[in-house]
């Protein structure tokens, strides 16, 4: 009766010698990997050195009538700038990029002795007063800006505005945010819980009738000085709700905006990313 | 069958005395990796990255090393080096989770990095 007993109790003596030893043993060793929080920066993709000022001037927008997308783009992008760039941001009229495209093309058609300059109301006159033939009156989808794109290769055009605004770095470009739907099948998560009450998220795929917006803007960076481009970046995002929500023009403009406008300030300051590594014993 | 047993006595003698300087010199990358990592852990990054380096000079084969130093290049900016640093860590060890990882990460970053360079 006693032999078992002592042997039993023996095994469970060497049993917890080897357990605290492993415990010893791994205490000291501690854990192999650290994750650290990390900021990789990155260089300003513009060299801004040469400006004190920039114009954002205005854009050739299009897409939905919700909202006047050229206005609230200017308006956003000054106000990013003014506040997270060194550079002085004129406030200057909104240029109509749109009407001045026309006004530029009906005055080579000769319509017009002299193409319209910055917040020239004769811009909208020559709008009213005919089509342009090559031109779409809106700009409904991409293929519809194509045409107007040829003004930011107008470097006369530029390097005049640059001089009327003592040679400032000038943002242009095209913006169009145009309404999407779609339907179809959509995995999304569902919260179910079982007989004990205890709760578990399962994938469900449900069909869905979708809507929302597509935003498109090409950011072009031109020199006040030269008239010359330095160069541009094309964007997309998009946005889909559950076609019950009723979401306005302007606040998903704003969503999608809020994505792209830490690429674009980082044409004129570093940028921080962060993120997380793991470091290695 | 002298020969044989001379010549094991040559291997083990060779092995024998090379074993404790390899495992010297792990364990002095091994203390200098682990200093970086406490100085990197208060911000001090420079110090870390001159620990790092010294940890891959002294054991050439330590893959942690390589990846600890890229994360300090990363840090600094220094993308090409970042990138020569993860990939000799993969070279030395391939299945290694962690360190693939880091540099699918970096690689993120050093992708939009280029890109500024491109359009610059």
């Amino acid at each position: 009766m006693t032999a078992p007993s002592r042997s039993k109790r023996s095994r469970s003596v060497a049993l917890g010698v080897v357990t605290f030893a492993a415990a010893v043993v791994l205490a000291a060793c501690g854990p192999s990997f650290f994750e650290i929080p990390l900021e990789t920066p990155l260089q300003p993709k513009l060299d801004v050195t040469p400006f004190q000022r920039v114009l954002v001037a205005g854009f050739v927008a299009g897409g939905t009538e919700a909202l006047d997308t050229n206005q609230e783009t200017v308006r956003l992008l000054r106000s990013q700038l003014r506040t997270k760039s060194s550079l002085k941001v004129i406030d200057a009229d909104v240029m109509p990029l749109l009407e001045i495209v026309q006004a530029q093309a009906k005055a080579s058609d000769g319509e017009f002795a002299q193409a319209p300059g910055p917040g020239d109301q004769s811009a909208q006159a020559a709008l009213d007063r005919a089509d342009v033939p090559g031109l779409p009156k809106a700009i409904k989808v991409e293929k519809d800006l194509e045409p107007y794109e040829r003004i930011f290769a107008n470097t006369a055009y530029w390097k005049k505005i640059g001089e009327e605004y003592q040679n400032p770095l000038i943002v242009t470009g095209t913006v169009l945010f145009t309404p999407q739907s779609r339907s179809g099948f959509v995995q999304r998560e569902q919260e179910e819980f079982d007989s004990f009450g205890r709760r578990r998220v399962v994938p469900v795929r449900t069909y869905m009738e979708r809507t929302g917006y597509i935003l498109r803007p090409k950011f072009v960076f031109i020199d006040g000085r030269t008239g010359a481009t330095l160069y541009s970046e094309t964007y997309r995002e998009e946005i889909l709700y559950n076609a019950q929500q009723n979401t306005p023009a302007l606040s998903s403009y704003f969503e999608l905006m809020d994505r792209l406008v830490p690429n674009f300030l980082g044409n004129f300051s570093t940028q921080k990313i962060k993120g997380t590594r793991v470091l290695l014993r | 069958m002298n020969l044989r047993v001379v010549a094991a006595l040559i291997l083990a003698g060779l092995f024998g005395s090379a074993a404790p300087l390899i495992a010297d010199a792990r364990a002095d990358a091994r203390a200098q990796v682990e200093f970086g990592i406490d100085v990197a852990g208060r911000g001090l990054w420079h110090e870390a990255m001159y620990r790092w380096e010294r940890a891959v000079e002294l054991d050439p084969t330590y893959a942690a090393a390589y990846n600890d130093l890229a994360i300090a290049y990363e840090h600094e900016g220094q993308f090409a080096k970042a990138r020569q640093a993860y990939e000799k860590a993969l070279q030395l060890e391939p299945n290694n989770a962690q360190i693939r990882q880091n540099f699918d990460l970096f690689k993120e970053i050093n992708d939009r990095a280029v890109q500024v360079k491109e359009k610059s």
